[in-house]
């Protein structure tokens, strides 16, 4: 348990190293998000969000992987995702969460975006020491 | 199990485990079926499944502590029959008895286990007393939280009912909003809009708000993103039913509706959808004729 | 690598977009898209993605390249049967697909692409 009350009742890692990899985890994460009982909508904020996350992986992190949990607690469903790479990093994290800052192409919309479509966001990154993103969103009923 | 109380109360439990079960059903069983919400067979399946999963947790488990992990098979299991009751229409404190009523046929095994022996029938019995209440509370905690998510739902059911999206002519749709927009049910209303957009094919959809006395921030963004969603989509979105005071708060939130066609009435909007969708009112009355 | 299949209709071309494609298919899919408006002389691009259950900011910012390319070679852009939790994830995602005009299906789109062609 990593917080009060949250459990994890499941976990697979996902490789990210290719393009046809990000198609992988869309499917994995849409197919937990249905078993988790997650509305159409929820669905496919949480699968959008991970998608933009594995892409910044793959592009920017030069490639890493990625945790699938599906969580628990109490009578609420969840899911976690946690992106990890070993990537160059990034300096300024609040200007890399504000939309339409580029540092190549569209970093920017995916980070923030993926906050938005998540009910759960946090990111550690330092240059050099690579980057890690993780989203967590919960079944609401 | 090398917790010395835990390893008496197992022995004392094995050893009179029918006997318990009888009496236990005998303390309880009554009043479980008082109100005729139960069959005397459902209730003697769930007092032996409770004390074969209760037996078991406690052999395997070295703490009498009923809010651990190791006691979660137990709490599953308590779980499951309190959301059970919650559905018959037992109320909190009858499942809560349920684990309680155990109590009184313990003790007595205890005693004639510990007869001579106080200090530790006193610990024991003392032990047995915290487990035994804490997994009675955990039912009621269930109990509340299954009735909350009925209610929820029912209240979702009444949302749909209430908020039924007109089809006003071919093509435009109207969504008379009711009563005071909370967050969760504007964004229910909104995507059961749009769903409705694509059943009908229509490309005008009429969000008229005359029945809703307040707006607030939350509320205008739901209303926007789902403008914002319709046009996407290749629809689009009048807001009608505007009155002062809600244009005055809209002003002052700073929300911005430039892109976005707004008008008084129902009636003005309708007719705007009309021109935009081909047609107009004189149309309409010479092809009644 | 299989391509998406893009079909004529008169100087229209329509692409149904049915599958969850990866980065490159649509990449691929956006070159191909750009040399037929050439090679047919294509005035319109219809493209379905009532299939489509996701559609990111890189799937987005194909389309709207296109549309634009589209543009610039004299050709008018639709798309159509957008999904409505698809709607609603790319307006809270903030991918507003300007320049490309939209519509609720097939049927519709095509009556867009004729009526701007006057």
């Amino acid at each position: 348990m990593d917080q009060t009350g949250v459990a994890v009742t499941s976990s697979q890692e996902i490789g990210l190293r290719s393009d046809q990899e990000i198609v992988r985890l869309r499917q994995l994460v849409r197919d937990q998000a249905v078993a988790q009982g997650f509305s159409l909508v929820d669905q496919t904020k949480f699968v959008t969000a991970a998608s933009e996350l594995a892409r910044n992986t793959l592009i920017y992190g030069g490639g890493g992987d990625a945790q699938l949990s599906t969580l628990v607690n109490g009578m609420r469903k969840g899911l976690r995702l946690r992106f990890i790479d070993q990537g160059a990093g990034i300096a300024d994290i609040e200007r890399a969460l504000q939309d339409g800052f580029t540092s190549g192409s569209g970093l920017g919309l995916g980070l923030g975006g993926a906050r938005r479509l998540s009910d759960e966001f946090e990111i550690q990154s330092e240059p050099g020491k690579g980057t890690t993103v993780t989203i967590t969103k919960w079944k609401l009923r | 199990m090398n917790q010395p109380k835990g390893a008496a109360l197992v022995e004392v439990l094995a050893r009179h485990r029918d006997t318990l079960l009888t009496d236990w059903m005998n303390q309880h069983l009554s009043i479980a079926l008082r109100r005729g919400l139960t069959t005397e067979a459902e209730m003697a399946d769930q007092f032996r499944s409770f004390l074969n999963v209760f037996v078991d947790t406690l052999t395997r488990a070295d703490t009498l502590d009923g809010n651990r992990p190791e006691w979660e098979p137990v709490r599953a299991y308590l779980a499951e029959i309190s959301t059970h009751r919650a559905r018959q229409g037992f109320t909190p404190a009858e499942t809560a008895t349920f684990v309680f009523s155990l109590k009184q046929p313990l003790y007595a095994r205890l005693r004639e286990a510990f007869g001579n022996q106080p200090a530790e029938l006193a610990d024991t019995s003392w032990s047995v007393n915290m487990l035994l209440d804490a997994l009675g509370i955990y039912t009621t905690e269930v109990f509340q939280r299954s009735r909350e998510a009925i209610i929820l739902r029912q209240q979702e059911e009444l949302l749909e009912l209430s908020t039924p999206v007109v089809q006003l002519w071919e093509g435009i749709l109207a969504l008379p909003l009711i009563g005071t927009l909370d967050s969760a049910r504007t964004q229910v209303v909104m995507e059961s809009l749009l769903q409705k957009i694509v059943e009908t094919g229509a490309a005008i959809a009429i969000i008229d708000i005359t029945g809703v006395p307040t707006v607030d921030t939350l509320v205008a963004q739901h209303l926007l993103k789902t403008v914002a969603a319709a046009r996407l989509m290749g629809a689009d979105c009048i807001i009608s039913g505007i009155r002062p005071q809600i244009a005055q708060t809209i002003v002052h939130l700073g929300v911005d509706l430039t892109n976005v066609t707004t008008k008084s009435t129902l009636a003005d909007a309708f007719i705007i959808a009309l021109q935009r969708s081909g047609s107009s009112i004189d149309n309409v009355t010479r092809l009644q004729n | 690598m299989d391509r998406i299949p893009i079909l004529r209709l008169g100087d229209c071309l329509i692409v149904a977009i049915q599958v969850d494609m990866h980065d490159r298919l649509a990449l691929a899919l956006q070159d191909d898209l750009t040399a037929r408006i050439v090679k047919d002389s294509a005035k319109g691009v219809l493209i379905d993605i009532s299939s489509l259950d996701i559609v990111d900011s890189f799937i987005g910012r194909m389309i709207s390249n296109t549309a634009a390319m589209a543009t610039v070679l004299d050709a008018q852009t639709v798309v159509v049967g957008m999904q409505p939790s698809v709607a609603i994830t790319l307006v809270e995602l903030g991918l507003t697909l300007d320049g490309v005009r939209t519509a609720l299906n097939v049927e519709r789109g095509m009556a867009l692409l004729k009526q701007r062609r006057r």
